[in-house]
């Protein structure tokens, strides 16, 4: 975006306070669209005629530098891009990196089936809820229009995940357009070879494209500029992801020049999202599990630099996994709050024989635990001490975890064993196993020592729950 | 598509979906209904709203035309301008600048002596002297990632994947230091006093010195000198193996501002070596450290290795990360108290469930398909995201981690060269 206060924002505001937006004033309601947790729309005043050309002006300062695509329709269309920043801290990142993993239209249909089913079921659950896959891939290795059309026809049947269309063959991808148009899928690829005829099927159906120039940016360039002055605008650039050795190096630099030139020099006409294509280490790596790894690997380089799409090939958990930790490690909101608030709190419905727990107040932490009990419908009381937000291993080393301060959760919270529980007990983390000693002096409790994984607790309650 | 409404329904929703919002609907030939840019109403706002209207605009335009009312005439019929083809591509060059503002280079910190330095290492590493991101192409990156592998004073628990490689040599650390070197390809050793801890095994600091002579023997690659962690026996512990360490430039882990920091500082000036600084994901807490042992301690700019924390992929690495790229970023434009090389534990990528559970403890989970896979990948990623962030040395445990980790951050250091790959056609070329 083109302001950095909030002050500038709001001298196109109607600055009457209105409280519309739900915000108390103007100005509050100005920092949110400079954080970009509010839009200019969520202010109804602003909507009206005589504000017209205000609203049109914040619009465009308040633009994102990379300019957002949206593929896919519905509930599952994915936004790809529109960041503003070269470094997570300085705001955050927007829309995650979509994930990508493919199909070919030369696979049986069993197999083609299985695959799609697998991609679109995939989850893993972090902090309260769970990581999924975005899109589909359907590559054209017969390079047969009527082939590629009855497997994206197959894909879509399948699948309400989104899909890119992945062939140099203008043919195969106007083949593959006639049965998934309206499913607003992304065209792969545009290069200087097709362009002509890839740009009429992106103009007739509107669907974003990716321009594919490998290792050279002026020619990336040169299409990115023609597009847009065809009126085609959700452009994606891909620059070619090299799988190995000098050109990957290279590859990673043009990542990060693209991207430099957009935000940090505002050069609109390369300010699109960026596709990396992992999948390019099945080209140079006969090992399936190697191939496997080192595609994890590219897919980790260009998730923390600036990949805004990705196509893989691995579906292995060993694969997926990482990968999707990977984007949620980098596009997590560093200004959202690293701690919960100290407490005592209760999971499931504790009685006075269940077990209290204690934890750090880090929310990786606590989200972790808490989910493990709640996953195993354990009930109990989780007390939450305040380590200034750090995890249990951590703190115990760096005297942020202690007896003293675990006493003085439960005193905080007014918990009494004594009229709450009837063991007197109290469970710390095996991973502060040390304090065990300190905490019985400091509390007058029996201390027992759980297991150091907290995914560990139910079977680690079935031997030593109740206690004797 | 279109829903069959009754009149009343109509009016209904035209209530609850703000009448004027309508005002600037234009009827488009007789099927498409186009919300114009300049009502004020925001795209994505117009988009979802179109949807509704559109409907109702269609079912609007057929009542009046099955009643006779000349809608034809009346709906503006505007067609779409044509795009303007162009019969050959606008020839364009791409250009970027460099950062002016990364003026300062990161110091440069040597590890391990030679004998021409009184020391008896076979070689030195030297870490640090960048003057940008690590493998941005601003500034050249003058030494690469280093890799120290893990060695312990007595047979620890460890994942079962990491464990395997190292059961015949657990018990002796000369042994096992040898097998990291010679096998897996370390740079560098670190040995961990880990039994000097009151709860472990409380090895007396003399004879856990002992041990980290046992290494220098055995390896002739500089080393690291690790305690148990325990802030009040460390700076012994420590102390006396730097003694016995005298000359060879080790990196001593490590000082942190809950313990007394001095002893350890003076230590390593006593006897010619280089502190590690750890503080936890506390960009503040590490200048106030890397100030204090300079300042007061008086250890010189070229014998501190900072280590912001390390934490595991999915539990913190996001904090890690984005400490380490502050860190470091911090450095280039110019803040003094942090433009030093960074070192990571990232090892402790194995405390992720995912690195070494057998299966995921929630049910609803995906299969997470076998542990020994899961967990090298686990080490790789956590480090190699923090080598992107800006980390110099790496302290690892799984060989296999370590062969993927040298050879991704050595291919994007530029030192590793292969056959080239042509891409024009990969889309119908990968054979997976």
């Amino acid at each position: 975006m083109k302001v950095n206060s909030p002050l500038q924002i709001y001298k196109y505001l109607p600055q009457t306070n209105c409280g519309e937006c739900g915000e108390a004033t103007c100005m509050a309601f100005a920092s949110h669209l400079l954080d970009r947790s509010k839009k200019v729309a969520d202010c109804p005043p602003l909507l009206d005629d005589k504000y017209k050309k205000k609203y049109l002006e914040l619009s465009e300062l308040l633009a994102p530098e990379i300019r957002e695509v949206v593929a896919g329709v519905g509930e599952t269309a994915v936004k790809i891009g529109g960041d503003d920043v070269l470094y997570r801290h300085q705001l955050t990142f927007f829309n995650p990196t979509v994930l990508a993993y493919d199909v070919t239209d030369t696979m049986s249909e069993e197999e083609l089936v299985d695959r799609v089913k697998r991609i679109s079921g995939f989850k893993k659950f972090y902090v309260g809820s769970f990581l999924k896959l975005n899109m589909v891939a359907v590559r054209s290795t017969s390079n047969d229009p009527e082939k590629f059309k009855k497997a994206v026809k197959k894909v879509s049947e399948t699948t309400t995940l989104p899909l890119i269309l992945c062939s140099f063959n203008p043919d195969v991808l106007a083949a593959g357009l006639e049965v998934s148009a309206d499913k607003k899928p992304i065209l792969y690829a545009a290069t200087k070879e097709n362009w002509q005829q890839v740009s009429e099927l992106a103009l007739k159906e509107r669907t974003p494209v990716v321009l594919f120039s490998p290792g050279d940016l002026d020619e990336l360039k040169t299409l990115a500029v023609s597009f847009r002055e065809m009126g085609i605008e959700d452009l994606i650039l891909d620059p070619g992801t090299y799988p190995r050795g000098e050109q990957l190096k290279t590859t990673f630099q043009n990542f990060l020049k693209i991207r430099r030139a957009g935000i940090k020099e505002g050069q609109k006409d390369i300010a699109y999202p960026l596709m990396a294509t992992p999948i390019t280490a099945w080209m140079v790596n006969e090992d399936p599990i190697r191939a496997s790894y080192w595609e994890t690997v590219l897919a980790s380089v260009f998730t923390v630099r600036y990949g805004d799409v990705m196509i893989m090939h691995s579906i292995e958990p060993y694969a997926l996994i990482p990968e999707v930790l990977i984007r949620e490690t980098i596009y997590t909101d560093p200004r959202t709050p690293v701690r919960v608030d100290p407490g005592v709190y209760e999971v499931g419905s504790p009685t006075k024989d269940s077990p209290v727990i204690v934890t750090t107040n880090f929310a990786l932490t606590y989200y972790t635990v808490e989910s493990d009990l709640s996953s195993s419908e354990i009930d109990c009381y989780l007390a939450t001490v305040d380590t200034d937000g750090i995890g249990v291993e951590a703190s115990v080393a760096g005297g942020q975890l202690t007896a003293a301060k675990i006493k003085e959760t439960f005193d905080n919270a007014g918990f009494d064993f004594k009229e709450k529980t009837s063991h007197n007990t109290v469970i710390l983390p095996g991973l502060a196993a040390r304090l065990q000693g300190d905490v019985e002096d400091v509390t007058g409790l029996n201390v027992k020592i759980g297991p150091q994984d907290s995914g560990r607790i139910p079977g680690w309650m079935e031997t030593n729950w109740p206690p004797k | 598509m279109v829903k069959k409404l009754k009149i009343n329904d109509v009016i209904e929703l035209l209530k609850d979906a703000d009448v004027e919002a309508l005002e600037g609907v234009t009827f488009e030939g007789d099927i498409e209904l186009e919300i114009e840019e300049t009502t004020g109403i925001d795209s994505l706002f117009a988009y979802t709203l179109g949807e509704e209207t559109a409907k109702i605009g269609l079912y609007l335009l057929n009542l009046a035309r099955s009643i006779g009312y000349p809608v034809d005439q009346i709906a503006r019929i505007q067609a779409q301008p044509p795009a303007p083809r162009l019969s050959k591509l606008i020839e364009s060059k791409f250009t970027v600048g460099t950062i002016d503002e990364w003026k300062t280079p990161i110091e440069e910190v040597t590890l391990g002596a030679t004998s021409s330095d009184g020391g008896t290492r076979g070689h030195t590493i030297t870490l640090g002297g960048e003057r940008a991101l690590p493998y941005y192409f601003d500034a050249p990156m003058p030494n690469r990632n280093y890799v120290t592998i893990d060695v312990f004073d007595m047979p620890i628990s460890m994942a079962k994947t990491v464990k395997s490689n190292y059961e015949d040599v657990m018990e002796d650390a000369g042994e096992w230091a040898k097998k990291v070197v010679n096998e897996f390809d370390a740079d560098m050793v670190t040995i961990h006093l880990i039994s000097t801890d009151p709860l472990i095994k409380d090895t007396p600091a003399v004879e856990a010195s002992k041990t980290v002579e046992e290494v220098l023997q055995a390896v002739d690659v500089p080393i690291v000198i690790g305690g148990s962690g325990n802030p009040a026996k460390d700076p012994e512990v420590l102390e006396r193996a730097a003694e016995v360490a005298e000359g060879e430039r080790c990196l001593i882990a490590s000082a942190n501002l809950n313990m007394d920091y001095e002893r350890i500082a003076a230590a390593a000036n006593k006897y010619g070596h280089v502190v590690l600084a750890w503080t936890q994901l506390e960009i503040n807490a590490q200048k106030e450290l890397n100030r204090k042992l300079m300042k007061q301690c008086g250890v010189d700019r070229d014998r501190i290795v900072v280590d912001p924390t390390t934490a595991a992929l999915g539990y913190g690495l996001d904090y890690a990360y984005t400490n380490m790229e502050r860190i470091r970023l911090a450095g280039l434009i110019g803040d003094e108290e942090l433009n030093f090389p960074m070192s990571s534990g990232t090892t402790n990528a194995w405390g992720a469930r995912e690195a070494w559970m057998v299966s995921s403890p929630l049910k609803e989970d995906s299969d997470w398909g076998p542990r020994e896979y899961r967990g090298p990948i686990w080490e790789i990623v956590t480090g190699l995201t923090l080598a992107l962030g800006g980390n110099d040395l790496f302290m690892m445990m799984h060989p296999g981690a370590v062969k993927v980790l040298k050879e991704i951050t050595q291919t994007l250091f530029g030192s590793i060269k292969t056959d080239e790959t042509n891409l024009s056609n990969w889309v119908a070329e990968v054979l997976a």
